[in-house]
């Protein structure tokens, strides 16, 4: 986690230099559009902090290691793949509770399954594509999704 | 009355945490506290790279823009076509749906099926701001095999939908 925080504060501060020194106009513009966006998300964030404190607290990591761990096997991933399609949670949330499941004890490949599902399987948005696609085509992509969803996390699973 | 609450109402969650902690503190609560020390590793762990991350997302915005890229985007086929839209999707934000507005316009600039759908695929899971935070959170290793284990899948995945859906007056229509 230190390094990878590390990683970010030298790239951005490269970047940025780098920037000012081409265009100092554009690098005051695309700061002020970065701190905007750090803004609208802030407060959702801290929430979602909070709920993740809270649930940490309650359910054991037993009780995660169980369902989702290595030792699952595809009890785990067909969890995580229905409730990755089901749940409808921003992309910039998912990633703290992520996070914590592997720090609890879940399998990279179930997690990769259920991020996977979770932005590219849509039950919850499926009329509103199904405008735009019509019915069959939206189901075929989402059926589509689905499987691949499963063989990401398969072989995200054979590589780490 | 009404718009003031919208505006608040996501800061009460927040108000109602400090206000619990604090008591949990004053009255020795234990969980109270537990809660705020898994709150707390949480919030470093946050502010460490976040902010950093919205820094280099937003510097990108202003030297590559989106609609740059768009204008740019047509009926080329092959390689370029599929590196392309990629770019493009990758330059995008936002949840899943918000993508669907921008696969008509590409449906109407002549773009292939193909290309449409790895544009879908790309833009569900690909999105450089969603990287950033995926890296932040999951590590560079995890990222980058889920990247490269699912881009060839996009990419299958639209050749499927064009093979299939030749011929067959497919269409996206505008809401």
């Amino acid at each position: 986690m230190v390094n990878n925080a590390f990683i970010f504060i030298v790239v951005s501060f490269v970047l940025t230099m780098v920037s000012f020194v081409l265009d100092r106009r554009k690098t005051i513009m695309g700061l002020k559009k970065g701190w905007n966006m750090f803004r609208n998300i802030a407060i959702p964030f801290l929430n979602i902090l909070i709920l993740v404190s809270l649930v940490l607290h309650i359910v054991p990591p037993s009780l995660i290691v169980q369902y989702l761990g290595a030792g699952s096997g595809y009890h785990g991933m067909a969890i995580a793949a229905l409730v990755g399609s089901i749940t409808q949670i921003p992309g910039f949330i998912s990633y703290p509770i992520a996070a914590t499941l592997i720090q609890q004890g879940a399998s990279y490949m179930t997690i990769a399954t259920f991020m996977t599902t979770l932005m590219m399987v849509g039950i919850v948005t499926f009329p509103l594509e199904a405008k735009y696609f019509g019915k069959k085509v939206a189901a075929l992509r989402n059926v589509l999704s689905f499987v691949s969803a499963v063989i990401i996390g398969l072989l995200v699973g054979v590589f780490l | 009355m009404k718009k003031v609450l919208t505006k608040y109402k996501q800061y009460i969650w927040l108000a109602v945490f400090l206000l619990a902690t604090a008591a949990s503190f004053l009255v020795g609560f234990n969980p109270g506290k537990v809660v705020f020390g898994n709150f707390t590793k949480f919030f470093i762990e946050m502010v460490s790279f976040i902010p950093f991350l919205f820094t280099i997302v937003g510097l990108f915005d202003v030297w590559f823009p989106k609609e740059k890229v768009e204008k740019h985007i047509g009926q080329e086929s092959g390689l370029k076509g599929i590196f392309l839209v990629i770019l493009l999707a990758m330059l995008q934000a936002g949840p899943l749906y918000g993508a669907f507005p921008v696969a008509y316009i590409l449906f109407k600039k002549g773009a292939s099926i193909k290309n449409i759908f790895i544009y879908l695929g790309a833009f569900s899971s690909l999105k450089i701001p969603m990287l950033g935070i995926e890296i932040g959170y999951l590590g560079l290793q995890f990222t980058l095999a889920r990247t490269l284990v699912s881009l060839p899948l996009f990419i299958a995945v639209g050749y499927f939908m064009e093979w299939h859906l030749k011929g067959r007056d497919f269409k996206v229509n505008q809401l």
